[in-house]
């Protein structure tokens, strides 16, 4: 099982041809993904990777049968190319490009209304490391091998704190199903309730990690669906303690505007709905392990 | 991106909604020129900062002559205005508003963002004028009207209506409101915006609804299309190290602590803070060199991170995914070829090839503590800066 992609999954990549894309994408094949071509306007009809190019998403679609895709497309265009892969029938969209305006990305959820909840597309981010399910796949541009393959399912903002809670994972010896990156933007395809909500119906995951960040509804949105909704325990860290209130960190969403949006009133409004709560960003894994162990709920 | 509030008044006009007349002035004598050119009797200097709550902080002067406008301007121009907004460093004014001074009847409060629960804009309008809507919602929070503006067909008439009435607008100045309101909005969603405030905007005795004060920020994201709002950039109202690290391609923020630190992602640059302050310590400072964390910007993390006075301590915590630990290590050795560091230095580098990237470290000669975890690093940081001291 695992959630979004597994070994089958047909992947195309746009923004293929350029180098970026091309990196990630021979990543990707060597992780073991089923990347069966990739997208480029203008040039359509090439080998590139030993892959088909096409020149839109719907050809891709129409050949190789593909129902995933990674975006490398440049900040100024990455809206166009999600909307394109939406109306091809795509599935599943990883958005990589970060610097996307947060009026373009409130167009292309616009743009998705008129799907029905079946034919819906899923993004994931923009500006996001993507997603894994180890063992199986990969759709993202993390280092495929620190991720250990089993039964937490993670869901984080960030590309390289994810990375510290693969890790802090397999040195406990614990694995994954799946990770999914959803992004550090304000505004972005996939919650974190939207991702939990697969979670909980996904028979291989167990337990949940999320690790959000200041700024933004979604941390506790998810909080108050686990705690509403699901089954298997939570367990969240909220990075940001230190954040001063209105000031961008790094991340375009990291930013503290209202109530409820610092770190410490996120942990507390999710210590209420039954979260268990992550103390440092050094113990992720541990607390991991003590909910999967019954130690904890 | 934030800009002034005679920028920001002027796009706001542009887009329909009416503005007291008025004038920029670089000196005095300009100052002076500017008044009797408007003309009346009656004028306000105001302070060109990127901060409201001027007038507390001495930035907002009246003037009956235009003698005075000049003495005003002098008093101001070149000060650094500190207020509740600007932090104690302050801002320093290098240019000032000359305006007519509008009679009041009434003040309002409007308001609009992104609402991101919904992901609308929002817009947000009070009677009470004059107060941050921070004061409103907490003194008057039964005067707040939300309405959330669908951005795929924009606001309609009725909406920007209902405002104009919910804030009790007599039925006369009620077109005249809507039309403010739809201005507002406007500017916001054609120049992607991601604030604007009019506070106050008022009623005037002579019934017009003028913006008298106006902030507007900008989504950087979107820059790159829109020319007209990037020229208005002023880099003196910016933190000089932050101005300095963004030409560079680094993020970084400014903040009060001495332990300075250099991590590759923005979600572990705040979980490192969040060690150090745990670990008893404050940082001095968020910077992210991105992801892939290259050498090129170690070197420059290394400039901006030793140019703070305050840092008496640096860490450095890197974890290298496909980047590898080796080639972030020959990074950082490079970097401190290029510049010497005299304070303590503590590294932790995790990931792909963490032993290979730990042993190049130890074999070049920088002076440095390694550390292994988030925890340990943030625990050796504070430790080397308590050592400092006795």
């Amino acid at each position: 099982m695992a959630i979004l992609l597994d070994k089958k999954t047909k992947i195309i990549v746009q923004g293929f041809t350029g180098k970026i894309g091309s990196f990630h994408a021979e990543e990707m094949i060597k992780y073991g993904s089923n990347i069966v071509g990739g997208v480029t306007p203008g040039k359509g009809g090439q080998i590139h990777l030993g892959l088909p190019v096409f020149n839109t998403v719907k050809e891709a679609v129409k050949n190789t049968g593909s129902t995933a895709s990674i975006l490398f497309v440049p900040p100024a265009f990455a809206a166009d190319s999600a909307m394109e892969a939406a109306d091809a029938g795509i599935k599943s969209c990883v958005a990589i490009t970060d610097g996307i305006p947060s009026h373009d990305m409130i167009k292309i959820k616009r743009y998705m209304r008129r799907y029905s909840r079946l034919e819906k597309m899923t993004l994931i981010g923009p500006n996001c490391a993507g997603v894994i399910s180890p063992g199986k796949a990969m759709l993202g541009i993390m280092p495929g091998h620190i991720y250990k393959e089993g039964k937490v399912g993670i869901i984080g903002r960030s590309g390289t704190l994810g990375y510290e809670a693969a890790q802090q994972l397999k040195n406990l010896n614990i694995g994954i199903s799946t990770s999914v990156g959803i992004g550090g933007d304000p505004i972005n395809g996939s919650s974190f309730k939207d991702i939990l909500e697969k979670f909980e119906q996904d028979k291989e995951t167990k337990a949940v990690l999320m690790i959000g960040e200041i700024g933004g509804p979604q941390e506790v949105d998810a909080g108050r669906f686990a705690k509403e909704n699901m089954s298997k325990p939570l367990v969240a860290y909220i990075a940001g303690l230190t954040a001063p209130k209105g000031r961008v960190m790094g991340h375009a969403g990291a930013i503290v505007s209202a109530y409820g949006e610092s770190a410490v009133e996120k942990v507390e409004l999710l210590k209420e709905c039954g979260v268990i709560i992550s103390r440092n960003p050094s113990v992720m894994g541990e607390t991991v392990k003590l909910v999967l162990n019954g130690k904890q709920k | 991106m934030d800009i002034h509030e005679y920028q920001a008044k002027k796009i706001l006009s542009g887009f329909g909604v009416a503005i007291p007349r008025g004038g920029i002035a670089y000196s005095p004598e300009n100052a002076e020129n500017k008044a009797r050119e408007l003309g009346g009797s009656k004028w306000v200097v105001k302070a060109q900062i990127h901060s409201g709550a001027r007038g507390k902080a001495g930035g907002i002067i009246f003037c009956n002559s235009s003698l005075e406008v000049a003495q005003a301007t002098d008093k101001i121009l070149g000060k650094k205005l500190v207020t509740n907004q600007t932090g104690p460093e302050g801002k320093v004014v290098n240019r000032v508003y000359i305006e007519e001074v509008t009679s009041i009847k009434k003040e309002l409060y409007l308001g609009l963002v992104f609402d991101r629960s919904s992901e609308c804009i929002m817009v947000v309008a009070s009677t009470e004028g004059g107060m941050s809507v921070e004061e409103i919602s907490k003194k008057k929070p039964e005067s707040i009207i939300r309405s959330k503006i669908e951005v795929a067909v924009g606001m309609q008439k009725f909406q920007a209506r209902e405002i104009a009435f919910g804030l009790g607008i007599e039925p006369k100045l009620i077109a005249q409101t809507a039309e403010a309101i739809i201005g507002c909005y406007r500017a916001f969603s054609e120049l992607d915006a991601t604030m604007v405030e009019v506070n106050p905007l008022v009623i005037s005795e002579q019934e017009q609804i003028l913006a008298l004060d106006c902030k507007m920020s900008f989504d950087n994201n979107a820059l790159f299309r829109r020319n007209q709002v990037s020229e208005l950039r002023d880099k003196s109202q910016e933190n000089p190290s932050e101005v300095y690290a963004s030409d560079r391609g680094l993020n970084y923020v400014s903040l009060d602590g001495n332990i300075g630190n250099i991590i590759n992602g923005a979600g572990l640059a705040m979980a490192s803070m969040d060690m150090i302050k745990l670990a008893g310590g404050e940082p001095a400072n968020f910077l992210d060199v991105g992801g892939g964390a290259t050498p090129e910007k170690i070197v420059k993390a290394f400039k901006l991170i030793s140019m703070d006075k305050k840092v008496k301590v640096i860490l450095v915590n890197i974890f290298a995914g496909i980047n590898r630990c080796d080639w972030v290590a020959e990074g950082i050795v490079q970097a401190l070829k290029k510049i010497t560091i005299s304070m303590p230095l503590i590294i932790r580098l995790a990931g792909t090839n963490v032993e290979k990237g730990n042993k190049i470290l130890k074999e070049s000669k920088i002076n440095y503590i390694e550390a292994n975890t988030l925890e340990d690093a943030a625990n050796k940081a504070v430790k080397a800066l308590h050592e400092l001291k006795n």
